[in-house]
């Protein structure tokens, strides 16, 4: 139609404002916590604004550097175990013949389908006993069995769209199983196989339940900093912590579809 | 292939077992441990006392749970099916576009941010508030702290809704799109094609998506700790407070299981739809 509907129009207008509150209200009040140096009932906005609470979580004392450099060095760990783990069982169940395949699809749905605290909190109880409770070790364990799954899905439903005929071809020219999947599996699946590589840091970088139960007391991660300081009644320490830890999931949501097709990431939760 | 020789077969298993054992020795292992110790009693046999004890204290918080659940799981799907359907049957294109651009942030965003996030938000002197008393739709004496139920419905509808949606809006997106146009051309309004073309073929989706955040939700601690953590509030409260206050796995197993359990149904479903997806 080509005449305007204006009544229409404004209401589509008013309602997207309305979502665009919902979404980016809650994000802006953080920002203007991070930002506060004084915020009193009922001012609207922070009577101060400055940077020395940042200066505070960044200095030694504050330990966000710290936390930061363990929440990190956790996630590298998580993907490289996940990972090693989940590319060959990925291959495997895009592949090759299994005849258990449903069976041990449906093991791999297990930690999305089921609630993870029972989990955590008796693998923390078994962890004391051996002396893994607060290890970075103990940690990126715990990470690695939920991230797992993910890399699995993600990876098999990688190595499922590469094109069969071209292995054919490699394989009929005399390539070696081997040197086939290093030379063309591997690299026609690679976006897929990123793409869960960050699923898997992103999952384990913003962890909370786990690690507040198997990191006590020597591993603080970023999130578990942020928590005790909102606990703690401060919240400017809280939104920075927060805000950093905003930064990597909305760079992701904004890059993911590059690495994925809605489609495959639809495909990731069947 | 070659791989219907019985060595290769054994290489699929091998690729395969890896995998399996983590989840094997760091998610099925401890879940039986929760179920033997939520049922053990001090003495080594079998007993009903933890459950008991656990459905004495928490009984109240049990059902504040599933309340909270099953109410938030709904608002995702009303919310879901409502964006989605406008993204695939939109007919403002401009408007579209800046929906499917707008409904996504919060789709990464960890609970625990989301919690601190709702937890200023959301308060009496939070922004909300201060938005409705400026707009004048309330009273400054009229402002309240929604940190309760409501706020823990809040931050899981804002969490969850954009990751039902964007599974939805994929799986929409997929139709044929001359079921639609067909429907559209015989007159059908937009809000009939949503209910009667469009929904029914994406159904199964919605469902899993649905399960997948209830199942979720059920077992996130840091948003009802950050929001609502006194009494009544979520078992997964209770369960860290047995733990960490008083070192009682077998109170706390039984909490666990009895979450367990409210998940079972969900998860029954789960299980079936992927089953059968999977074939």
């Amino acid at each position: 139609m080509i005449r305007a509907r204006w009544p229409q129009m404004l209401a589509t207008g008013v309602v997207l404002a309305l979502i665009a509150f919902a979404i980016f209200g809650p994000l802006a009040n953080l920002f203007l916590w991070a930002f506060a140096e004084k915020w009193y009932f009922p001012n609207k906005i922070p009577q101060e604004f400055g940077l020395t609470f940042w200066a505070r979580v960044f200095s030694p004392r504050g330990g966000a550097v710290a936390s930061l450099g363990t929440s990190i060095w956790i996630a590298v760990l998580t993907v490289v175990l996940s990972l090693a783990v989940a590319v060959p069982a990925g291959y495997a169940l895009a592949r090759l013949r299994l005849r258990w395949r449903s069976l041990i699809l449906l093991a791999f749905l297990l930690p999305q389908a089921v609630p993870n605290l029972p989990v955590y909190v008796n693998i923390a109880r078994v962890f004391y006993e051996i002396g893994l409770n607060g290890t970075v070790f103990g940690v990126v364990l715990v990470h690695a069995s939920h991230g797992l799954v993910l890399a699995v899905w993600i990876a098999s439903a990688a190595f499922a769209s590469v094109d069969a005929s071209l292995e054919e071809a490699a394989r009929n020219m005399g390539a070696s199983p081997w040197t086939c999947f290093r030379t063309i599996t591997l690299p026609l699946a690679a976006p897929g196989l990123i793409a869960s590589a960050i699923f898997v840091f992103l999952e384990s970088l913003d962890e909370f339940t786990g690690t507040y139960f198997v990191g006590v007391p020597d591993v603080t991660t970023l999130p578990l900093l942020m928590f005790n300081a909102s606990m703690g009644g401060n919240y400017q320490i809280a939104s920075i912590t927060a805000l950093l830890l905003l930064i990597p999931s909305i760079a992701f949501m904004l890059v993911v579809e590059r690495f994925l097709k809605a489609d495959v990431l639809a495909g990731v939760g069947k | 292939m070659s791989d219907t020789r019985a060595p290769a077969r054994w290489r699929a298993y091998a690729l395969v077992a890896p995998a399996l054992a983590v989840i094997a020795l760091f998610f099925v292992f401890p879940l039986i441990l929760s179920a033997v110790l939520a049922f053990r009693n001090a003495g080594g046999g079998f007993t009903w006392e933890h459950f008991a004890k656990a459905w004495d204290l928490y009984q109240k918080d049990l059902v504040f749970t599933i309340g909270i659940v099953l109410l938030s799981t709904v608002l995702i799907g009303v919310v879901a099916v409502a964006i989605a359907g406008y993204l695939t049957l939109g007919e403002n294109k401009r408007a579209v576009a800046i929906l499917r651009w707008l409904y996504r942030w919060p789709l990464f965003i960890p609970f625990i941010v989301t919690g601190q996030i709702m937890r200023t938000f959301l308060a009496k002197n939070g922004m909300l508030n201060h938005v409705l008393i400026g707009s004048g739709m309330i009273e400054p004496l009229q402002a309240q702290s929604l940190l309760d139920w409501r706020g823990i419905v809040v931050a899981f509808v804002w969490k969850q809704a954009p990751f039902v949606t964007l599974l939805l809006a994929g799986a929409m997106a997929s139709i044929e799109p001359q079921h639609i146009e067909a429907a559209r051309n015989l007159g059908a309004r937009r809000l009939r094609v949503l209910f009667d073309i469009v929904l029914p073929q994406v159904r199964g989706t919605l469902l899993v998506g649905l399960v997948l955040s209830f199942v979720t939700m059920l077992s996130v601690l840091s948003v009802p700790l950050m929001i609502n953590p006194n009494s009544p509030t979520m078992i997964t409260v209770d369960v860290a407070y047995r733990i960490s206050t008083l070192s009682d796995y077998a109170v706390a197993n039984a909490l666990c299981l009895m979450s367990l359990v409210v998940a079972a149904g969900g998860a029954w479903f789960y299980l079936q739809h992927s089953a059968k997806t999977i074939k």
